[in-house]
């Protein structure tokens, strides 16, 4: 029996009806064709699906869609609002922080948390913030310096 | 991995939640952050037919003090009780456990209330509150009840907590000195071994002690023997490791692919060491 929601997603309303049982990232990926939330291992491990809800990252392979009901979510696409790049975007790409890409929107994500707690992170503080993250190309060193880079600089 | 189908329904307070309950049976499952559950809904071995979602009860999260007395909301979320300024103060212990739980996005969505009703052989809040002798609040159709900590974790995924009852809070004394020690698994990061040290000191001299090790067994439990070794003793180096090395007999200790019986053992020796000696220098 399929339930009604709204939800807020990259600042656009959406009413839907939803199978309780559909996770938030494919409602996402499959509902709105937002594809740049990723499911890696869809066992809450990896973090590439990550998203904000409510500015809290979230990892959405774990997340039924009802419970986002009345949530405000933000993907990878809803970053910046003019079409233009995100300063964590921006600093991915300055910095090279990815090689095959598919951690990143979700490497990005948990960085705007990361940001959000620790504007001025030790690299500890960065290591640690992405903790939830895995990028099987083993590429972090860039993806750290690229969190530092958007933080104001390198230290 | 798409879960077994079930109907949702969302609760509006505790009773709400209950009646709910009782309406649905035993095929009926609580969802708070769903971060214990939601996996393993998705490997169906949990297939409720009824969710109940009290994520959104009024009056169920933050942390508060009355006379010396810490309440904790069941819905507070791990990440919530890391940032704590009133637990950063006069609780660090609960925090800084909380603060090693699984990673940003995991903290940000999973909560007390859950951690402890799922009762994860190796989750960290369940040797916290064993040690701070908290006392658990539970809702149910007759009435709340309260039951201490220790005796609320009976065994693999075994508390008490009936059928139609829920977690509504959490409460302890401020504790004097108290730490958590923690080997933490490299992916998982649940605890391979976890302690809990909450000391009372006077004077150099140990008059109190509990210590509980999370990981190690089947569930959290109190390290009766390092309790008694401790207390009386002055602690210095020699008596926290006279102390712990009471930790290896435990029980049954878990083996598995972190760690064998015996590793398991060592660890909890060294761990409950470092847990008292952090609690002794607070």
């Amino acid at each position: 029996m399929s339930v009604p929601i709204s939800v807020t997603v990259n600042g656009r309303l959406h009413e839907l009806e939803v199978e309780p049982r559909m996770l938030l990232v494919h409602l996402l990926r499959e509902e709105l064709n937002l594809t740049g939330t990723h499911v890696g291992c869809d066992t809450s491990q990896c973090g590439a699906c990550t998203v904000l809800m409510d500015g809290d990252s979230a990892k959405s392979c774990t997340v039924f869609a009802v419970q986002a009901d009345g949530a405000s979510v933000t993907t990878i696409e809803g970053l910046s609002a003019e079409g233009g790049m995100h300063p964590l975007q921006q600093a991915f790409w300055d910095e090279h922080g990815l090689q095959c890409g598919y951690c990143t929107p979700g490497m990005i994500m948990s960085g705007v948390d990361l940001l959000d707690r620790h504007p001025d992170p030790s690299e500890q503080e960065i290591r640690r913030g992405l903790d939830g993250n895995l990028c099987r190309c083993t590429g972090y060193e860039h993806i750290v310096n690229a969190i530092r880079d958007a933080a104001g600089g390198a230290k | 991995m798409i879960p077994s189908a079930f109907e949702y329904r969302r609760a509006g307070s505790v009773d709400e939640a209950i009646a709910l309950k009782r309406e649905a049976g035993s095929a009926a499952r609580f969802i708070a952050g769903g971060h214990s559950l939601i996996p393993l809904m998705k490997l169906r071995l949990s297939e409720p037919s009824v969710l109940i979602d009290i994520g959104r009860v009024p009056g169920l999260s933050g942390v508060s003090e009355d006379g010396g007395r810490i309440s904790i909301g069941a819905l507070t979320t791990h990440a919530d009780l890391e940032s704590d300024p009133l637990l950063l103060a006069v609780a660090p212990i609960v925090a800084e456990a909380a603060g090693e739980i699984g990673d940003q996005q995991v903290r940000n969505r999973g909560t007390i209330g859950g951690s402890l009703a799922h009762a994860d052989p190796a989750a960290d809040l369940p040797a916290v509150v064993v040690a701070l002798d908290a006392a658990i609040h539970i809702a149910g159709a007759d009435g709340p009840r309260a039951v201490a900590a220790s005796d609320f974790f009976r065994g693999l995924f075994e508390v008490d907590l009936g059928e139609d009852e829920l977690i509504t809070a959490v409460s302890f004394d401020r504790p004097s000195r108290a730490a958590y020690a923690k080997l933490r698994h490299p992916a998982s990061h649940f605890a391979i071994v976890g302690v809990a040290a909450a000391l009372t000191v006077e004077e150099g001299v140990c008059t109190g002690a509990r210590v509980a090790v999370t990981g190690a067994s089947t569930h959290a439990r109190r390290l009766s023997a390092v309790e008694e070794a401790l207390t009386g003793s002055r602690l210095d180096d020699d008596s926290i490791a006279q102390a712990s090395a009471a930790a290896s007999e435990l029980g049954d200790v878990n083996a598995d692919l972190a760690g064998s019986e015996e590793y398991r053992r060592a660890m909890t020796r060294a761990f409950t060491g470092r847990a008292i000696a952090a609690a002794a220098s607070r």
